[in-house]
């Protein structure tokens, strides 16, 4: 398997959705290939930190506000009928 | 070396009680509904349109057109999934909005110049994450992905952040399952390699030779 091939792959293979064969044979490549071994375990590690970063969390303030704008329009909507929509 | 492990939603049952009943007229099931995802949505549109503000508006009018629309929800996919749909879109046409000059679409198979193909092959410290602190990891990890386009930052949010499937994110997006996988693929490898070079090894050469 050339590198490129393994790059290919390392979607499905980082998913756990390839079959057994084709996973065997990525293993062995990762086995000999440095750069795709850490290609694929830098890749793992960025898909780990940008889930588990928080990153544009919903502080509980404006949660709170946006929830009752949602509700406050939902409620309008109604009274006002769908065909006026 | 493991594989990705997805994260586990609600069960869909009791989401398809709340929108049935929200469906009848009950506003406090769909007031559930929106705690429920309210705070994906934000992260989405966020992610999409890389402004506070038009994030709040997408979490707005998102929920609105789907308290709208609740009669048009078939259930065939799952509430969450046609949500997702109705964010994109709003966030969508925000975004070209605010940059009229360039066209965004998800349609589009954006090809770059550092696609697919790694530069950079240092290895990573143990922990990259703990050399920065919170504050500054949230600014390295924003900075990063607001240089991907559109197209492949949605895709990115959609599988690895908020733990869709494929099938569920060419579902949210109207896109197919390769497009999707295509994306995703270059997505994470463009992440991999502008977060390099933040978190490789002190003294590692950055080309693989030491």
């Amino acid at each position: 398997m050339k590198c490129s091939e393994f790059l290919q792959e390392l979607t499905n293979y980082l998913d756990g959705v390839i079959d057994a064969r084709t996973k065997a044979e990525l293993e062995d490549h990762l086995a000999w290939c440095h750069n795709c071994y850490v290609v694929c375990d830098t890749t793992k590690k960025t898909i780990e930190i940008y889930r588990d970063s928080q990153l544009y969390e919903l502080p509980d303030d404006l949660r709170g506000r946006l929830r009752s704008a949602i509700m406050t329009k939902c409620h309008a909507h109604k009274k006002a009928g769908p065909e006026k929509a | 070396m493991s594989t990705i492990q997805p994260k586990v939603g609600e069960p869909v049952s009791e989401e398809l009680a709340l929108v049935q009943a929200a469906k009848g007229g009950d506003d406090s099931a769909f007031e559930e509904l929106v705690k429920r995802y309210d705070r994906n949505v934000f992260r989405i549109a966020q992610h999409i349109t890389q402004n506070r503000e038009d994030a709040e508006d997408v979490v707005q009018d998102a929920f609105l057109k789907a308290y709208r629309n609740l009669g048009q929800f078939q259930g065939q996919s799952k509430f969450y999934t046609w949500l997702v749909r109705i964010a994109v879109n709003e966030a969508l046409m925000r975004l070209r909005r605010r940059r009229p000059e360039r066209m965004v679409s998800l349609d589009e198979d954006v090809k770059t110049e550092e696609d697919s193909v790694p530069r950079e092959v240092a290895d990573w410290s143990p922990n990259p994450e703990q050399q920065y602190t919170q504050a500054e990891l949230r600014d390295i990890l924003g900075k990063t992905i607001q240089g991907l386009p559109p197209t492949f930052r949605t895709v990115f949010v959609l599988r690895d952040v908020e733990g869709l499937s494929t099938e569920e994110t060419a579902e949210a997006l109207d896109l197919s399952i390769p497009a999707v996988k295509s994306r995703l693929l270059r997505a994470r490898l463009q992440l991999r390699d502008r977060l390099s070079r933040y978190f490789q090894k002190r003294g590692d050469g950055g080309d693989g030779t030491k």
